[in-house]
């Protein structure tokens, strides 16, 4: 306690008070600005439940069905709003079912406070009931975790948490309480955290670093731009706006950069990665200078690192010193905030055209389209395919809707053809990869975002990881509309045996219950549609719902995503066919 | 294929439970085993050393390292090659009484950093220090003699040149005038 004193620097002192250390979890809470939870009661964290029933007026939580609904949602509500997302959960099995979250939350740095109660700290160590060591389980998923064994500790813990939680590189935080601490009386006052000592959240720009990165990108005749994720994190939307548009760089997102600038931009020239799209794949073996804009060059954006980018200088604007030359060696790594950094080189960058080099982008987009695009927005068989349903959402959402999507075949589909005109509108387990995330993600997405209409994609085999939280929507009430795209496999696992295992379908073949009765046994209300004239009609009962909405869409079993870069192969080989 | 050495990591941290778990925890991830570890207070109070001492590429310590840092607690990560340091280890042989006036033994006391630090009706212990090759060595002599007990310590180690940890310690702990005095010797590069 006196060391976590020493090591943190506190600002607006709140008049002391007497009270207990659960209802001091709640105050705190309430300083950070958050008045939402979701969480599952038990055991080891009942003294913090009775407050919440306590403070219900002040803060509301949400009971999900089980943990990792809880932190999904939670991670769903944070991606949306930018805010840190709170979790409550018991000790042991409470603890360890959140553990797919918190390292869900870790690799897509998505802001997260996870609480869970822990036994009395007389019983550490002990195995006790429901005992489990959830410190040293979330230790290598968590950005800081921190065990609170006394009740005077929680008020600077949380502090520091929420510091910790949001600043810089964002992530998730746990802090384990043990029932005694929940118990114990503390005089409770609050200093919200402005510095740790040890921990540098931003680095400091280097502005010659900055004047590098411009004259390589003055200089450049075939630059491209791939941003990322930091774009949102450091609601930089604007600035990099700007940026491209006084550049005239072509611009490609990865997956979680999806939304940072509409998709209609003349500037944005589609996706980059495993499924992404064909020309800024290909080009990425082209262009002369490639600026990445806080992205991480994960390997399914990169593919095959021997063949990558090589010919070109490579510049990195990202807040993380861990991520430069971690997977690809830049000429320029420019640290900082993507909002300070764009600022300060739009000083030294020339206003730019690059029309000629825009053409090839067009120009293979031009062979996408023929290829697989058109295919699968018009198809010919008489199955339907997932691209038609995206965009049947799109034509009825004008792309303004936020898509949830799960993990699989229709994820990938989502992210090529879901339009976006918003930023924070794609939600979606990106480095994690977590099948069974939408649902739970939509559903904290609806209650981050009320107004705006939240459409969760999920696959047949995801949606039924996480299916008892239409439980929660029961009791919510939450308006989120459920698209399932079942084909009666778990798709992706089965493109891959078709292409690389000889058809060997091991265990992706999927017995399917009537997923409309399920959804009407919670009240929901629930269409399947299964031919290509019923759709639309079906899309448009879906929207026009005020309420929770569940479609199934029976989709062709087999077919497959493409482009796709396979696993190994350079970007420039991506597969059309 | 890039050249495996050793490479002393030395890593500051608070002073809290929990850090080795975190620090082992990258290490753990990359598949790289840790060689020799110690732990002790540092110049600073409420500072904690960590010296690691691990045998990989300078690549893949480059990104390892900052990878310890980007931890919350930690409030520097430095590595340093065996040729940047100044390092020793301690061991201690537990010897049947016996051969206490074995001849060998005495001149072998007499050529190292070795001394007899307890002697008892049974056993006497040696104490020996110096280079991993120096206990090594010692070994190898003392073995012959039914070693009952043998132990040897981590790496400690401290860096010809200068680490910039000084500056952020002087900047935390204002107090600790014990850090190095920045002319005194060259600087270290951080990484980044």
């Amino acid at each position: 306690m006196e060391t976590l004193k020493k090591e943190v620097q506190e600002i607006n002192t709140v008049k002391s008070v007497k009270m207990s250390g659960a209802e001091a979890v709640i105050r705190c809470l309430l300083e950070e600005g958050s008045t939402l939870a979701y969480g599952y009661p038990g055991g080891a964290i009942m003294p913090v439940y009775d407050e919440l029933y306590k403070y219900r007026e002040q803060f509301h939580h949400v009971l999900s069905r089980h943990e990792q609904g809880a932190i999904h949602s939670a991670q769903g509500f944070a991606r949306v709003t930018g805010k840190v997302g709170v979790v409550f959960a018991t000790s042991g099995p409470g603890a360890t079912n959140l553990v797919t979250g918190i390292a869900d939350a870790q690799i897509d740095s998505t802001p997260l406070i996870c609480i869970t109660g822990q036994v009395g700290s007389h019983l550490l160590g002990s195995d006790a009931f429901q005992e489990t060591d959830i410190i040293g389980i979330s230790t290598p998923v968590t950005k800081w975790n921190y065990q609170i064994t006394k009740a005077s500790e929680i008020p600077a813990v949380f502090a520091k948490a929420f510091y910790i939680a949001k600043s810089g590189r964002p992530g998730p935080v746990l802090i384990d309480i043990t029932k005694d601490a929940q118990f114990g009386e503390l005089d409770f006052s609050y200093n919200k955290c402005v510095k740790v000592r040890s921990y540098k959240a931003i680095p400091t720009l280097n502005i010659e670093k900055v004047k590098e990165a411009a004259v390589l990108i003055n200089a450049a005749k075939k630059p491209m731009i791939v941003f990322g994720q930091g774009v949102i994190l450091g609601s930089a939307e604007n600035e990099f706006k700007n940026f491209i548009e006084k550049t005239g760089i072509p611009s490609a997102c990865t997956g979680l950069g999806l939304s940072a600038l509409e998709t209609d931009h003349p500037l944005h020239v589609g996706m980059v990665g495993m499924h992404g799209n064909y020309g800024p794949n290909v080009l990425t073996n082209q262009c002369d200078v490639l600026i990445a804009i806080g992205m991480r060059f994960d390997d399914r954006v990169t593919g095959n690192l021997n063949t990558y980018a090589k010919q070109a200088k490579i510049i990195h604007f990202e807040i993380d010193p861990s991520e430069v030359d971690k997977n690809v060696k830049t000429d320029v790594a420019v640290l900082g905030t993507v909002k300070e950094s764009l600022v300060e080189v739009m000083q030294f960058v020339n206003k730019g055209n690059h029309s000629e080099w825009m053409k090839e982008f067009h120009k293979l987009y031009e062979i996408e389209k023929e290829v697989v695009i058109n295919d699968q927005l018009n198809p010919t068989k008489e199955g339907l395919t997932m691209s038609e349903v995206l965009a049947g959402i799109n034509k009825e959402t004008k792309g303004e809707a936020v898509i949830v999507s799960d993990v699989g075949q229709h994820q990938m589909i989502a992210w090529r053809y879901a339009k976006f005109t918003k930023t924070r509108s794609n939600i979606t387990s990106g480095g994690l990869g977590t099948m069974g995330f939408a649902l739970p993600a939509a559903i904290g997405a609806k209650m981050g975002a009320p107004d705006r209409e939240v459409i969760a994609i999920i696959g047949d085999g995801g949606y039924q990881m996480t299916i008892q939280e239409l439980g929660t929507i029961l009791q919510t009430k939450a308006a989120v509309k459920i698209v399932v795209l079942n084909n009666s496999f778990l798709g992706m696992v089965r493109q891959w045996q078709e292409l690389f295992f000889d058809r060997r379908y091991a265990s992706t073949v999927m017995t399917n219950p009537d997923f409309v009765k399920i959804a009407e046994g919670y009240s929901i209300e629930a269409n399947r549609v299964s031919k290509r004239e019923d759709l639309a009609d079906a899309i448009k009962k879906m929207t026009d719902s005020k309420e929770a909405y569940f479609l199934e869409v029976v989709i062709e079993p087999e077919s497959n995503v493409f482009p796709m870069i396979p696993t190994g192969a350079s970007v420039s080989d991506i597969r059309l066919t | 294929m890039e050249e495996k050495k050793n490479y002393t990591v030395s890593v500051y941290t608070e002073n809290n439970i929990g850090i080795l778990n975190r620090l082992s925890a990258i290490f753990l991830k990359r598949h790289i085993n840790i060689e020799s570890m110690t732990v002790s207070e540092s110049e600073i109070e409420h500072v904690h050393r960590f010296t690691f001492v691990v045998i990989v590429t300078e690549t893949l310590i480059r990104k390892v390292v900052l990878q310890l840092e980007k931890q919350i607690e930690v409030i520097g990560a430095f590595f340093h090659t065996e040729e940047e340091i100044i390092y020793h280890e301690t061991a201690l042989f537990k010897i049947s009484s016996e051969h206490l006036y074995d001849e060998n033994i005495q001149n072998k006391l007499k050529f190292r950093r070795a001394h007899i630090i307890a002697i008892t009706e049974r056993y006497f212990v040696i104490e020996a220090s110096g280079l991993k090759e120096d206990i090594d060595n010692m070994y190898q002599k003392l073995k012959h003699y039914g070693l009952m007990q043998f132990v040897r310590s981590g790496r400690i180690a401290i860096s010809r040149p200068r680490m910039a940890i000084s500056d952020v310690l002087k900047e935390i702990a204002p107090e600790g005038e014990k850090s190095e005095d920045r002319s005194q010797k060259t600087e270290v590069q951080r990484i980044i």
